[in-house]
């Protein structure tokens, strides 16, 4: 399962890992929240998801503003292309995951083009995300890949992070947010109200073009920690659960985060001291919590 | 100072004559309509004004500069916009995006922000829409929704405001209060208005004068010259009645547009 994170080629040293540290509960919440922290492939676990989950709170609470859950969707799916074409080619999987969801933001956003016709823009997205898929899994044939690096890729894992990995995904992280912080407002009006935004001066193309850029090393970060099928358990359920809850743009980001880190917490504990995966119960925990906000809302 | 001043002006799209010969002139603090058939050409004015379609004859002034050059005085709402329920942002948001929404960085807490907020606080109340602003905007009806956006076009005190269509949605008691609305507006603050309208019958009452678009051409004059008989038939090159209903609505009758914009 470490394959996924560190090298090239999977071992079993994740699984390895799981059954050396694995203790259970003990139902002391001193000995078992000390457990916790108690390994450094644990610390890291930590480290990454808090970071991933900050990032995806704030990025996916504009992604839902701009109603591009579609586009998300597509470039998680070209995040899992990126992950087993690096495999393939034997270089970390890191530079497989940001590079190709980089390319993949440029593809959506030349496929968009001008057009603000909704229906075309989807069967253009769809269609790249189609073939991404395709071509991932054709990568994992050819690389006669261990199921386990398959299963990480698309549903998650949270072992074999590495501290230099972490400082990556802080770096990706604190870039994006940056971006996204300075770029609020006009980024805030061309999601709302493009044509008075364009009026105003507000470079809304540009804006289009950046967002889709910052969403894909964001995509590409998510899934990392929930693998490419279950980023949406970070990037969307929170910030979906955090709109129905306030209209407050300022009140809306800080809950989306607020979120995210709980379910991301929550699952990574969940995950440590059980044998289920971590991709599960981040997804489970996000999508209870939506199902809650809607019942309130 | 003049608003808005064209003078023999001539728009074409992609080599086809939309209008030419367009004289017209608004002053500060009148209340203009834009009226015409559909496809005449009345968003291409709104837009030559805004500086987004260039003249191909004839000579422009905004505000005392040429088109495009003072648009931060000017406070636009296109055509057709409403939000529907998923848009989960405030009214007051809406608003406030109209006064410092193109500003870069977040906002930082002190007397500027204050003051961004009192203004947007008061150009909410002008409007009347102060008892609804902080719901959700998709859940607003469509009159309130266009009570807001022309708040969030007013939020920078702009000397012309450009409304395109703003009553499209609207039933006929809504249509008449946003013209009240304007009115008040364009008296209150100074602010010359150029409304882009379907049906004059609603708002008629509270017109200062009219520009109508039609026949590659366009006219302005008061309302009641404006919609007439002779007026009409000139500017379409065929007879054209001006009817007054017994409810007083004016009907336009065989213009060649057989949408009959004023028939509604």
């Amino acid at each position: 399962m470490g394959g996924s994170w560190s090298s090239a080629r999977p071992t079993s040293t994740g699984t390895m890992l799981t059954s050396s540290v694995f203790t259970g509960l003990s139902w002391n919440p001193i000995t078992d929240g000390r457990a916790l922290f108690t390994f450094p492939f644990m610390q890291h676990a930590l480290a990454a998801g808090t970071i991933v989950a900050v990032m995806a709170g704030v990025i996916g609470w504009f992604m839902v503003l701009r109603r591009q859950t579609f586009a998300g969707h597509t470039l998680s799916v070209t995040a899992f292309t990126g992950a087993s074409a690096a495999s393939l080619a034997g270089v970390p999987v890191l530079i497989g995951y940001f590079g190709i969801c980089g390319a993949g933001a440029l593809a959506l956003a030349a496929a968009a083009g001008t057009r603000r016709n909704l229906s075309t823009e989807s069967a253009a997205t769809g269609s790249i995300g189609a073939l991404a898929l395709a071509l991932g899994f054709l990568f994992v044939s050819l690389y006669h890949g261990v199921l386990n690096g398959l299963d990480s890729l698309l549903f998650g894992t949270f072992l074999g992070i590495t501290s230099s990995q972490v400082l990556v995904l802080l770096v990706v992280a604190v870039a994006g947010i940056a971006v996204v912080g300075i770029a609020a407002r006009p980024l805030l009006f061309a999601s709302v109200d493009p044509d008075v935004a364009r009026a105003g001066g507000v470079p809304v193309r540009l804006l289009g073009l950046g967002f889709l850029l910052v969403l894909g090393l964001s995509v590409a970060e998510t899934s990392q920690i929930t693998g490419a099928l279950l980023v949406f358990a970070l990037l969307v359920t929170p910030a979906a659960t955090a709109q129905l809850l306030t209209p407050r743009p300022l009140l809306g980001v800080v809950l989306s985060v607020a979120l995210a880190l709980a379910v991301t917490w929550i699952g990574l504990a969940l995950a440590y001291f059980s044998i289920y995966p971590v991709g599960f119960y981040i997804t489970s925990l996000s999508f209870a919590a939506y199902l809650v906000a809607r019942i309130l809302a | 100072m003049t608003a808005v001043a064209l003078e023999g002006a001539e728009a074409r799209i992609g080599g086809t004559t939309i209008w030419r010969d367009v004289t017209v002139t608004v002053e500060l603090g009148e209340f203009v309509a834009v009226l015409g058939p559909n496809g005449a050409g009345k968003s291409t004015l709104v837009r030559a004004i805004l500086g987004l379609q260039p003249l191909a004859a004839g000579s422009a002034s905004v505000l005392g500069r040429p088109p495009g050059a003072a648009n931060d005085r000017i406070g636009y709402l296109p055509q057709r916009r409403s939000f529907d329920e998923s848009t989960r942002i405030r009214g007051v948001d809406l608003v406030r995006l109209g006064l410092d929404g193109a500003r870069w960085g977040l906002p930082i807490p002190g007397p500027r922000s204050r003051a961004a907020a009192t203004r947007v606080d008061e150009v909410i109340a002008l409007v009347g829409a102060t008892a609804y602003a902080g719901k959700p905007i998709g859940e607003l009806s469509g009159g309130e929704q266009q009570r807001l956006l022309i708040a969030q076009a007013l939020a920078r005190r702009p000397q012309l405001l450009l409304l395109d269509e703003p009553l499209d949605s609207l039933d006929l008691p809504n249509q008449a209060g946003v013209a009240a609305l304007v009115r008040r507006i364009c008296r209150e603050e100074d602010v010359a208005v150029l409304l882009v309208a379907h049906d004059v019958n609603p708002i008629i009452g509270y017109l200062d004068s009219v520009i109508y678009v039609a026949g590659g051409t366009a006219v302005e004059g008061a309302p009641e010259d404006v919609v007439s008989a002779e007026t009409l038939s000139a500017l379409y090159g065929v007879p054209v009645d001006v009817l007054r209903a017994s409810d007083g609505r004016l009907v336009v009758v065989g213009a060649p547009d057989l949408h009959g914009h004023h028939a509604h």
